[in-house]
C-alpha cells in the first residue's frame, strides 16, 4: 500500500496510467489483433517527440518564459541540410550526422545571442529565428526531397530485439538526460536557474553559461530528431517539423514537469509521448472524424493534466 | 502566572500543545497580555514562538488548551475573531503584495474602506500612520511594494498593522520588527511601541535584539523547546540572564584586530567609486572583516551585488570558488523554494563536490549534516523543505551555503536577520577564527551591535562611502554621526 501511495505521487505516473488506458481501449477494440503493430508504431512515432522533448524539457525548467519555439524550423534545416549533403551516399553518413550536431549547435548559440544581446524574450528570440532558420531550408534545396542513404533508411525503420531502433535511441539519450538531471550538476543548475535565477547568480551559479548550454542542447536534440525523422520517412519535407511544436511543449507539460520551471522529470515525456500517439490512433480505430479526434484529443489532455496536478498538490502539502 | 486577576486580559491561552508529525512545537503553554501592557517574547530559533503567535492570532488551533479573548473563551477562534476583536500581525515573512502598490495592499488589510474614493482614504490612513511611526520615512502610497527597500516593506507592514479603520486596535503581535530596520528606525518603532502602550493599547514583541525587548517590554516571557522557561517583569532581566534563561552563555567578545592598510599584501577586492568626488573608494584587505553602515538601503546592498557580479562567474562553474554571497532578503536573494535543506546548503559549493559532472552524493550528504551539527540548523531530516524551516534556521542555511566553501572572501547582507542570539554568538566567532585564518569578511548589518565588531567600517549614505572608521574609532557614536553628517536627519 505504502508502495502504491509512493506510486502515485511520482509527478509522471499519471502520463503512464493514461498511456496504458488508452492502449488497453485500442487493443480491445481491435479484439487483440493489432497489439504487436500499435505498439510498435507507438514506440516508433514516439521515439521523436521523445527526442525533442527533452530539449525541450530542460528549457522550460529554466523558468518563467524560457521554451523554444524553432524545434520545427531546426528539425527541418538539419533533414534537409544533411540529406542534402549526404546523397543518398552510404559513405557519407558521419559527416550528415556531424552537419546535423552543428546544425543544432549554431542554432542554439544563434537563439541565446538574441536572447543574451537584444535581451529579447526567449519565446519572442526563438520565434524570429525559427522563420530564419526555416527560410535557410527553403533557400538550400529549393523544396527537392531528396533520399536518404540506403543503411539510414533500413536503420530507421528496422527493428532490434522486437524494439524500434529509433525508440532504442531515445532510450540511450534519456538515460543521458536522467543522467545530467538527476546526477549531474547541469542539472541541479538547470532548476537553480528555473526556480530563482538572482538567488541562482548569488549563490555561484554561472546562469548564462548554463542557459547557452540548454537552448544548445534543446537545438542539438530538435536537430538530431529532424534528421532521423527525414531518414525515417525517405526524405526531408519542408513542414516536417511542424507538429512537434506543440507535441514537445505538451509531453513536457503531461509529463509532470512544471510549466513554471525549477523541476523536471525524464520518465514523464516517455509516458506522454507514447499516450499523445496512441490517442490519436485509439480515435483513429474508433473511426473518429478530424474534427471530433482533435475536440476529443484536446478534452483527454486537459483530463490528465488535471489528474496529475491535483496529485501533485496533494503531495507537497503534506509533505 | 503573577498577573492580576482584577486586570482582564485582553487575550490568554492556558495550556495550548501543538504538534507537527513528530515535531512537538508547543507543549502546555500558558501566555496572556493585559490591556496597556507590552510584553517581550524571545527564544532560539524553533522555539515555538511564532507557534504560539499563530494560535494567538487564529491561523492555528492548538491541540489541546484554551484561548480566551477580553476573558470570554472563544470556541470557534479564527483569523476573522481575532481580527474583529481588534488583533494585529505583523510577520517574520513579509506578506504584502508586491504587485500592488502601499495604498492597495493598505485596502486588502482594511474592508472598511470602501466606495468611492476609497484610494484616497487608504492612502491618507497609510500615510497618517506612517508619518506618525516612522517620521521621514520617504515612502508614496502610490509606489508598488516590489519598488521598496526590504526595510520600507516592514514599516508599511507595521504601518498597516497600527493603522484602524472599523475595528479598533487592541493587540499588536510584532515578530522580528527591527530584524531589517536600521538602528534610527528601530528607534522610531519601539518610542512608537511605548506611546501605544501607554494609551492602553497591548503589544507583543518578539525580537532577538535582547536590548530592544529589555528597554520597551514591561513583561518578559521566555520560551525553550515549545515551553515558557522562564516569565517576569522586564527590570527583573539583565541580557545576561536573559541570554542563560534561552540555554545559551554570552560569549566575551572575540578581540578586535586594528588594521594598517596594505600590511598583509595588497588588497584582495576593490572597487573605485563613480564619478562624485566626495565618495571614497572601496577596497577590502585579506583577513580583515569590514563593516558597511549607514541607514538601511542607502546601497549597501547594492555595492555588495556589484563587487559579486563584477568578480565574473558568468560562464563558468568554478572550483574554489574566489567570493561568496550571504543573501538577507532571503526570498529574493536566497532561498531555492522547491528544493530541500540539503540541495539549498551545497549550492554554491558543488562544483568542488563534483567529478566529472557527476555530483559526489556521499560527499554532499557529509558536508550537509556537519554543517548542520556547526550552525545547529533546527531539523529533523536535511531532505525536507527549505521552506519548512524557520525563518532563522533558513538563515542559518544561507549561511552555511557560503561558509562550507572555501572562498577567500565572503559578501554579507545583512545576513542575521531572524537568527537567535546563540546562533548569532556562534556565528561570530565562526568569523572571527575565519578571519584570522586569512578569510576576509564584507559584513552590511543593521544592527549596531554587529557593526561595532568590525575592524573596520566605511559609513554609506546616499549610496557613497562617506566615511572610514578603523579600530576604536568603530562605536556606534561614530558610525551614526557619520550616517547623518550633512544630509536631513
Amino acid at each position: 500500500m505504502a508502495a502504491i501511495k509512493a506510486m502515485l505521487a511520482k509527478p509522471w505516473i499519471w502520463s503512464f496510467v493514461a498511456a496504458a488506458g488508452v492502449w488497453m481501449v485500442t487493443i480491445l477494440f481491435t479484439a487483440g489483433a493489432s497489439t504487436l503493430g500499435l505498439t510498435q508504431a507507438a514506440l516508433t512515432f514516439a521515439a521523436f517527440s521523445i527526442i525533442v522533448g527533452l530539449g525541450q524539457m530542460f528549457v522550460i525548467t529554466l523558468g518563467p518564459g524560457n521554451v523554444d519555439l524553432s524545434i520545427p524550423s531546426t528539425m527541418t534545416l538539419a533533414g534537409t541540410v544533411a540529406l542534402k549533403l549526404m546523397d543518398t551516399n552510404n559513405g557519407l553518413i558521419a559527416v550528415g550526422i556531424l552537419v546535423t550536431l552543428a546544425v543544432g549547435v549554431t542554432v542554439g548559440i544563434g537563439n541565446y545571442t538574441l536572447i543574451k544581446l537584444l535581451r529579447i524574450p526567449p519565446i519572442i528570440a526563438t520565434l524570429s529565428s525559427s522563420f530564419i532558420i526555416q527560410s535557410t531550408a527553403i533557400w538550400y534545396n529549393r523544396g527537392i526531397r531528396i533520399k536518404p542513404p540506403r543503411v539510414l533508411a533500413e536503420f530507421t525503420t528496422a527493428s532490434t530485439l522486437g524494439i524500434p531502433n529509433v525508440a532504442w535511441l531515445a532510450l540511450a539519450i534519456s538515460i543521458v538526460a536522467w543522467v545530467l538531471l538527476e546526477r549531474g550538476i547541469y542539472g541541479r543548475w538547470v532548476s537553480a536557474i528555473g526556480q530563482n535565477m538572482r538567488a541562482a547568480r548569488l549563490a555561484g551559479v554561472p546562469v548564462d553559461g548554463v542557459r547557452v548550454a540548454t537552448y544548445v542542447l534543446c537545438a542539438v536534440l530538435a536537430a538530431l530528431a529532424g534528421f532521423l525523422l527525414s531518414c525515417f520517412s525517405g526524405g526531408a519535407a519542408l513542414n516536417m517539423g511542424a507538429e512537434y511544436l506543440l507535441t514537445s511543449i505538451a509531453v513536457v507539460v503531461i509529463g509532470g514537469t512544471a510549466v513554471a520551471g525549477g523541476f523536471a522529470n525524464v520518465p514523464g515525456i516517455w509516458g506522454a509521448s507514447l499516450f499523445l500517439f496512441l490517442v490519436v490512433s485509439m480515435l483513429n480505430t474508433y473511426g473518429a472524424s478530424a474534427g471530433v479526434r482533435l475536440f476529443l484529443t484536446g478534452v483527454i489532455i486537459i483530463a490528465v493534466i488535471i489528474a496529475a496536478s491535483r496529485r501533485l498538490g496533494e503531495g507537497s502539502s503534506t509533505s | 502566572m503573577s498577573i492580576d486577576p482584577a486586570v482582564k486580559p485582553v487575550i490568554a491561552v492556558d495550556g495550548a500543545s501543538k504538534t507537527f508529525g513528530a515535531v512537538r512545537a508547543l507543549s502546555e503553554v500558558s501566555f496572556s497580555v493585559a490591556r496597556g501592557e507590552c510584553v517581550g517574547l524571545v527564544g532560539h530559533n524553533g522555539a515555538g514562538k511564532s507557534t504560539l503567535v499563530n494560535i494567538l492570532n487564529g491561523s492555528l488551533t492548538p491541540d489541546a488548551g484554551t484561548i480566551h479573548l477580553e476573558g470570554l473563551a472563544a470556541d470557534r477562534y479564527s483569523v476573522v475573531a481575532a481580527r474583529a476583536s481588534g488583533l494585529r500581525c505583523v510577520f517574520q515573512e513579509l506578506s504584502l503584495c508586491p504587485n500592488l502598490t502601499v495604498t492597495e495592499n493598505t485596502r486588502i488589510m482594511h474592508s472598511g474602506i470602501k466606495g468611492l474614493g476609497w484610494r484616497r482614504n487608504a492612502a491618507a490612513l497609510i500615510r497618517a500612520k506612517l508619518d506618525e511611526i516612522f517620521p521621514g520615512h520617504g515612502i508614496d502610497g502610490g509606489q508598488t511594494v516590489a519598488e521598496l527597500s526590504i526595510a520600507e516593506r516592514q514599516m508599511v507592514e507595521i504601518a498597516t498593522a497600527f493603522s484602524q479603520s472599523d475595528h479598533a486596535v487592541r493587540l499588536v503581535i510584532l515578530d522580528e520588527p527591527t530584524s531589517s530596520l536600521d538602528s534610527s528606525l528601530a528607534a522610531q518603532l519601539l518610542a512608537y511601541i511605548r506611546r501605544f502602550v501607554a494609551e492602553g493599547g497591548s503589544v507583543v514583541l518578539i525580537s532577538h535584539i535582547l536590548s530592544e525587548i529589555l528597554t520597551t517590554a514591561d513583561r518578559i516571557v521566555v520560551m525553550k523547546d515549545g515551553q515558557v522557561v522562564a516569565s517576569g517583569p522586564a527590570a527583573e532581566f539583565s541580557v545576561d540572564t536573559l541570554v542563560g534563561a534561552m540555554g545559551s552563555v554570552v560569549r566575551a567578545r572575540d578581540a578586535r584586530r586594528v588594521f594598517e592598510a596594505g600590511a598583509e599584501g595588497g588588497p584582495v577586492l576593490q572597487q573605485r567609486a563613480l564619478g562624485n568626488a566626495e565618495a571614497m573608494d572601496f577596497v577590502a584587505y585579506r583577513g580583515e572583516i569590514l563593516g558597511l553602515a549607514g541607514l538601511g538601503g542607502h546601497g549597501q546592498t547594492r555595492t555588495l551585488v556589484s563587487l559579486f557580479m563584477n568578480a565574473g562567474g558568468d560562464w563558468r562553474g568554478r572550483r574554489q570558488t574566489k567570493i561568496a554571497f550571504v543573501a538577507g532578503d532571503r526570498h529574493v536573494d536566497g532561498n531555492l523554494p522547491l528544493w530541500s535543506t540539503l540541495k539549498n546548503l551545497t549550492l554554491t559549493l558543488l562544483p568542488d563536490l563534483t567529478r566529472l559532472g557527476l555530483i559526489d552524493r556521499r560527499k554532499e550528504a557529509s558536508v550537509a549534516g556537519n554543517w548542520r551539527e556547526r550552525m545547529e540548523i533546527r531539523t529533523n531530516d536535511l531532505g525536507n523543505p527549505i521552506l519548512s524551516l524557520s525563518g532563522g534556521n533558513q538563515q542559518k542555511v544561507l549561511f552555511a551555503r557560503a561558509l562550507a566553501t572555501t572562498a577567500p572572501v565572503v559578501l554579507m547582507d545583512d545576513p542575521m536577520r531572524g537568527v537567535d542570539i546563540g546562533t548569532k554568538q556562534e556565528v561570530y566567532h565562526m568569523l572571527r577564527v575565519e578571519a584570522d585564518k586569512g578569510r576576509t569578511f564584507v559584513w552590511y548589518s543593521t544592527e549596531m551591535d554587529e557593526v561595532c565588531q568590525c575592524d573596520r567600517v566605511y559609513v554609506f549614505r546616499e549610496g557613497r562611502i562617506v566615511a572610514e572608521l578603523t579600530g576604536e574609532d568603530v562605536t556606534e557614536e561614530r558610525v551614526l554621526a557619520a550616517s547623518f553628517a550633512g544630509g536631513a536627519a
